[in-house]
């Protein structure tokens, strides 16, 4: 019998792959998009097993609410990637070093 | 409903208005840019004016997702007065590279909406809508000269880490709406109060990550620097004081509203940032060489300070905060407004701290105004800057807090070390290169009414800013 205890271990995976993924990788920015978007989707995992768990209706509309909110965020993401490629000419993680923090 | 839609004419008036100004941007082209900017302005006038009158009165709106009261009107006076200035002081700064855009005004203005509703918000959905709004008009904002590479760098690590934030508060919530059943802040607060779960715990800590991350407190601090040299300087003007304000606000509403049965539980947490900000934006800036990294980091600082207030958990804990801000976005934007004013005779921008020396000789009048925000940030009477941070330590020796508002005074004369060493630059050491002298009466004007009350004469303010405060954490208890 699948219970609330598995969706919610599935989903602290997914959360704790998508931060790893922005952290841990070196290479691309566009795999930290994409670790980013995980990370979105293991929130939602968590909405909707808690909602069906609950028998409440608002842990789904938060769902979609969440799923709007990262359409656009990953639109505005890519948008600064490709003005950031013009400038640069690369969207490797390590020449992202203009300013030193 | 039609009552809830006047609790939140504020945002409506600015969110129709900002469609309506897109539309005109359309149209208009680019050649329309200050004509919006001004539209802007009013815009944020009218939303203001609401807010005062507030002629739906206060209470909870769209079925409990949303309320106006005196502590969600005193912070979008803040917002919307800070948001305005960085609107005023856009077109002069663009115009000279012809990147002024109409879009400009709108993204600043769909920020605003978004701040309104984070200090307004009762649910963690509003919470988390507005949070967003804001936040994806900000990243568009830091890189908004495009063809600046600095800037394009700025957006992205901003964008990267504030969607980064925006994941882990997001992961809270999921937790606490688990956990509690509900995603309102009454729910969310009557199930601390019962049974405490780890579950709770957790989404605790996660929501306070995340916000620690768009006040820029420590640990989630690392994008400011880089943010705030990289994006232009009337967005990093922006960065550095409304959206500080309304993160501010949706801190203190969630700590007191939805959290304040855990208080115990949250004010360890409080108080590690709070003195991790204070020492950390105090050191860390002692090396800098660029005045908007040195602000950067006096903005962690100043953020540590209105932290301790909310550590206090208390009602006059939670009014010196909010006093806090009100406090620091006038003395943050003035210091903005002088670097806006360190332009070389070729008119090229200069933002490097030797660039100021000897800048009493050359420019006495704007080395005395940079003077008075120095020390007003430092915290040294009889500057205005001392009275907000004698309030918040305070309030958190009345909690019993010593320990916190010693180590906070200690951190401060810390602190007041690289602001001496500006002024010290600016008053003996021998001259750098003369600045352009200033074509726009109106940023001078606007230095002199931010130095104005910072001055002693704030003093004068502090029955009617105490008062409001007051009555703004009132609202929250």
């Amino acid at each position: 019998m699948i219970g609330i205890q598995h969706f919610l271990i599935v989903s602290a995976i997914l959360f704790v792959t998508g931060v790893l993924g922005i952290f841990l990788n070196r290479k691309n920015v566009i795999i930290i998009l994409m670790a980013i978007e995980l990370i979105l989707l293991s929130v939602n995992i968590n909405l909707v097993a808690f909602s069906a768990y609950l028998g409440d209706l608002v842990g789904q509309v938060f769902a979609m609410f969440v799923l709007t909110v990262a359409a656009g965020e990953a639109a505005i993401g890519l948008a600064i990637l490709v003005i950031y490629f013009r400038g640069r000419g690369t969207i490797a993680v390590d020449d992202i070093n203009r300013m030193k923090g | 409903m039609s009552a809830s839609l006047l609790l939140a004419l504020p945002e409506l008036i600015l969110s129709i208005g900002a469609i309506l100004l897109m539309l005109a941007a359309a149209w208009g082209g680019d050649g329309s840019s200050r004509g919006i900017t001004l539209a802007a302005v009013a815009l944020l006038v009218v939303a203001g004016a609401v807010a005062l009158i507030a002629p739906g009165g206060h209470g909870d709106g769209f079925g409990g997702l949303y309320r106006a009261d005196a502590f969600s009107d005193f912070a979008k006076l803040l917002i919307y007065a800070a948001t305005a200035v960085a609107l005023l002081i856009a077109p002069n700064y663009f115009e000279r590279n012809g990147e002024m855009r109409a879009e400009y005004p709108v993204l600043i203005l769909f920020s605003a909406v978004g701040m309104g509703m984070m200090v307004s918000a009762l649910d963690l959905l509003t919470l988390y809508v507005g949070l967003e709004l804001q936040s994806l008009a900000a990243y568009v904002l830091a890189s908004f000269t495009r063809r600046d590479t600095r800037a394009a760098e700025a957006g992205l690590k901003y964008f990267v880490l504030g969607a980064l934030a925006s994941g882990i508060l997001l992961y809270g919530i999921s937790l606490l709406y688990g956990f509690s059943g509900t995603t309102s802040y009454g729910g969310v607060a009557q199930a601390m109060g019962g049974e405490f779960s780890a579950g709770l715990l957790f989404g605790i800590v996660f929501v306070l990550a995340g916000l620690a991350f768009k006040i820029s407190a420590v640990p989630f601090h690392m994008w400011t620097p880089d943010v705030y040299e990289g994006a232009p300087t009337p967005v990093t003007a922006f960065f550095a004081s409304a959206p500080k304000v309304a993160a501010m606000g949706l801190l203190v509403r969630v700590a007191v509203e939805a959290m304040g049965p855990a208080y115990d539980a949250w004010r360890q947490i409080i108080i590690f940032t709070a003195l991790a900000s204070i020492v950390l934006g105090a050191v860390a800036a002692i090396g800098q060489t660029s005045m908007k990294r040195l602000l950067a980091y006096s903005s962690i600082n100043n953020v540590g300070f209105a932290l301790i207030g909310l550590a206090a958990g208390t009602e006059a804990g939670v009014a010196a905060t909010m006093t806090y801000m009100a406090v620091y976005i006038v003395m943050t934007l003035g210091a903005f407004l002088c670097i806006l004013q360190m332009r070389d005779a070729d008119g090229n921008l200069r933002e490097g701290i030797a660039d100021l020396s000897g800048l009493a000789r050359t420019r006495p009048m704007l080395a005395g105004a940079l003077m008075m925000f120095m020390f007003s940030l430092a915290g040294i009477p009889p500057l205005f800057g001392f009275w907000p941070k004698f309030l918040v330590f305070d309030a958190a020796t009345r909690a019993g807090l010593f320990p916190l508002a010693v180590a906070g005074a200690v951190g401060s004369v810390v602190g007041a070390y690289y602001y001496l060493k500006i002024v010290k630059t600016m008053y003996f050491d021998e001259p750098a290169p003369a600045f352009a002298p200033s074509e726009s009466p109106l940023e001078g004007g606007l230095i002199a009414v931010t130095a104005a009350l910072i001055s002693p004469f704030g003093y004068l303010a502090i029955p009617v800013l105490g008062g409001i405060s007051l009555a703004a954490a009132h609202a929250l208890f």
